[in-house]
């Protein structure tokens, strides 16, 4: 996917140049292994800082939130499902975005590899469909990029950008065969007792610090329910009710919603599995209205409509 | 100053023996990470680590700590009172914190221990915490402890520095509490006295390795307002998503925040680690916030440390080159690259200089 900059910055500039945008939005090479980070380009000479690899797993929808300028984006496919979102729940205005399409092959776990290795990582290079880790030790490792996707992205059926003005490369071939709630199906096999036990451990680690609400673009509430304080809705302390009370509230509110993106575990500190919460939503809002969120702008998602023949024997 | 030599067989039976009189916090490793843990019986620290996740303050100034409990059924005779929470009084023995962030704890007690105001709750656990060094022979690429004051094999804050020497340990004893806890671990065996030049060969081998640096020199001369009105604060932010992880994995990071918690007619003061990059850390009461933009926020960040510490303790900045917010930022905003531009700012032309890191 390192061969889609040179194109990302040709794009930018010359939306730039033409004046068609105020700003392109897309990652510049991070200071850190793993770790690109978000920038804009308002000129041609700051184009030249974007890049494109296998870690721009941020989702860079969350950047337009109520934006008014002309914003170009780079955007992978979940990113695109996320734009979408934004138009249909009116955070971003359709024709105040250029959407420069990445066709995506997944993008690298930052917390799976560091466990696969010796050693600190010192670089993380890649050719094709071959990771090359360098580690401090001077060692050097391969892996095959299958190997060491994120979750999501080993999961994901839309790699390629749902909407989009120009598309930097032909799509890629989407993956039919994966199936993305077999964990959702091992955790409602538990029993109430395991699955409480279950979720308490996941979350045992957290420290709160909200980088994974921070990092989710559905999550723009002015102010979020735990930040209320008048009233205050959630304790503040590392009471297990109050983590608790975030994660299942937070995990609801984007029912429907989620794209599954994976920027929630990405950002998280403590490489929690938060996407455990969510998927079992995408899962039933899959199974009982047929919906995939961000797919489509031109119809309302099912958490907002109402149909005489919806399913309800879930009510009991 | 005595230099003791641990041969590691007798590591762990030191360390079950400490059990008997402190509670022993050292780092151990879950599934993804090493973090510091109230040790167990026949739990054993696992120093085959770098540095650990979070930092070790919270061993002396925990995330969120009940301060009084009180009742509001009036038929007690505590009703109305406030009364201050137990505290377990064992000495803690935190056993292999790295130089930087037991130098970590100096910068605190700037702010939490002085001539006109303590924290008593802080200096408590400061006071019964014996901190036992473990020398970083192997720092990471994203340390910059050489450039904050402190470094690899620094002895600042602590009470013994307990170097690996291959198949043993050599120790270095720098105060009484740290004599006094080595003895009852029964570590007592003198090293012998070529131990001193063989520490100062890998002090100066692993200082070599912190090959990070930051510049600081100009940012006392700084005129804070140049600082403060800098162009570059926007791009600076952009990327930030205002999450606390940069605050909550920093050792320095000292703000909180006091609630009453009720539950039924009980209830608890308590009180909780607080970030500046939240809203509402300084949303007023009227609805005004003064800090009301992302910009605002993280400006605050850099400048408490790289600024307004600076000239108020005129002890360096407050930032111990450990890294964690570094490597732990989900975005990436680097405060080396962010020191640098600081330190090198020129107001006359607007121009600083912008490091790769």
């Amino acid at each position: 996917m390192t061969s889609y900059t040179d194109k990302i910055q040709e794009a930018a500039k010359r939306l730039l140049e033409e004046g068609k945008v105020d700003m392109v939005i897309g990652y510049r090479k991070g200071s850190v292994p793993m770790m690109n980070q978000p920038h804009y380009a308002k000129s041609a000479g700051e184009a030249e800082a974007l890049i494109w690899d296998s870690h721009c797993g941020l989702n860079l929808a969350n950047y337009l939130t109520d934006r008014e300028d002309k914003v170009g984006i780079v955007a992978k496919g979940c990113d695109s499902r996320n734009i979408v979102n934004h138009i249909v729940e009116n955070k971003i205005k359709r024709e105040k975005v250029y959407i420069i399409g990445v066709p995506c092959t997944g993008m690298v776990d930052r917390h799976k590899l560091p466990k696969m290795v010796d050693g600190e990582i010192s670089d993380v290079e890649e050719d094709g469909d071959t990771i090359t880790v360098k580690t401090v030790n001077g060692d050097t490792k391969n892996f095959n990029k299958a190997d060491v996707l994120q979750q999501n992205c080993a999961d994901c059926s839309h790699r390629n950008p749902v909407i989009y003005d120009e598309m930097i490369a032909e799509p890629v071939e989407e993956q039919t065969d994966t199936d993305m709630f077999a964990s959702v199906r091992e955790i409602e096999a538990m029993s109430p007792e395991e699955k409480w036990d279950y979720f308490d451990d996941l979350i045992s680690t957290c420290i709160r610090c909200y980088a994974c609400r921070n990092a989710c673009p559905l999550c723009y509430c002015p102010v979020c329910f735990v930040d209320e304080s008048d009233p205050q809705w959630v304790g503040k302390s590392q009471d297990p009710i109050d983590v608790r009370t975030f994660h299942w509230l937070r995990a609801y509110h984007c029912a429907g919603r989620c794209t599954d993106c994976g920027a929630c575990e990405r950002v998280c500190p403590m490489g929690i599995k938060i996407r455990e919460f969510t998927k079992k939503l995408n899962k039933d809002c899959y199974e009982l209205y047929g919906w995939e969120a961000g797919l489509t702008a031109e119809e309302r998602p099912p958490l907002d409509t109402y149909r005489p023949n919806d399913p309800e024997d879930f009510i009991k | 100053m005595k230099i003791v030599q641990i041969d590691k067989s007798q590591w762990t039976s030191g360390i079950e023996k400490l059990k008997e009189g402190y509670r022993v916090f050292a780092p151990v490793k879950n599934d993804l990470f090493h973090d510091f843990k109230d040790l167990e019986k026949g739990e054993a620290p696992d120093f085959n680590f770098q540095n650990t996740r979070l930092s070790p303050k919270s061993i002396v100034y925990p995330q969120s700590e009940i301060l009084f409990r009180y009742t509001l059924d009036k038929n007690s005779e505590e009703y109305g009172i406030l009364k201050e929470d137990e505290k377990d009084k064992t000495p803690k023995a935190v056993i292999g914190i790295r130089p930087c962030d037991a130098y970590s704890f100096i910068l605190v007690k700037r702010n939490f221990d002085t001539p006109y105001y303590k924290d008593p709750y802080w200096v408590e656990e400061y006071q019964k915490s014996t901190f036992i060094g473990l020398a970083c022979n192997d720092p990471c690429p994203t340390c910059f402890c050489t450039s904050t004051g402190t470094g690899p094999f620094d002895e600042q804050g602590l009470d013994a520095l307990v170097i690996d020497d291959g198949d043993h340990y050599l120790a270095k004893l720098l105060t009484e509490k740290g004599e006094k806890l080595f003895s009852a671990a029964g570590w007592t065996t003198e090293a012998d006295p070529s131990a001193e030049g063989r520490i100062e060969e890998l002090k100066s081998a692993a200082e070599s390795k912190v090959t990070s640096k930051v510049g600081t020199d100009n940012l006392k001369s700084q005129k804070m307002l140049d600082l403060y009105e800098a162009p570059f604060w926007e791009e600076v932010a952009f990327s930030c998503i205002n999450c606390g992880t940069c605050t909550y994995v920093c050792p320095t990071c000292w703000c909180f925040d006091i609630q009453d918690e009720t539950y039924g007619k009980q209830g608890v003061r308590i009180r909780n680690w607080d970030t500046c990059m939240s809203p509402l850390f300084t949303l007023h009461a009227s609805g005004h916030n003064p800090r009301g933009s992302k910009v605002d926020r993280v400006r605050q960040r850099f400048m408490h440390k790289l600024k307004y510490y600076v000239d108020k303790y005129d002890n360096g900045i407050q930032c111990v080159g450990c890294g964690r917010c570094v490597r732990m930022c989900p975005v990436n905003i680097d405060i080396r690259r962010v020191c640098n531009m600081m330190n090198s700012y020129d107001p006359e032309s607007c121009v600083c200089e912008v490091t790769s890191v």
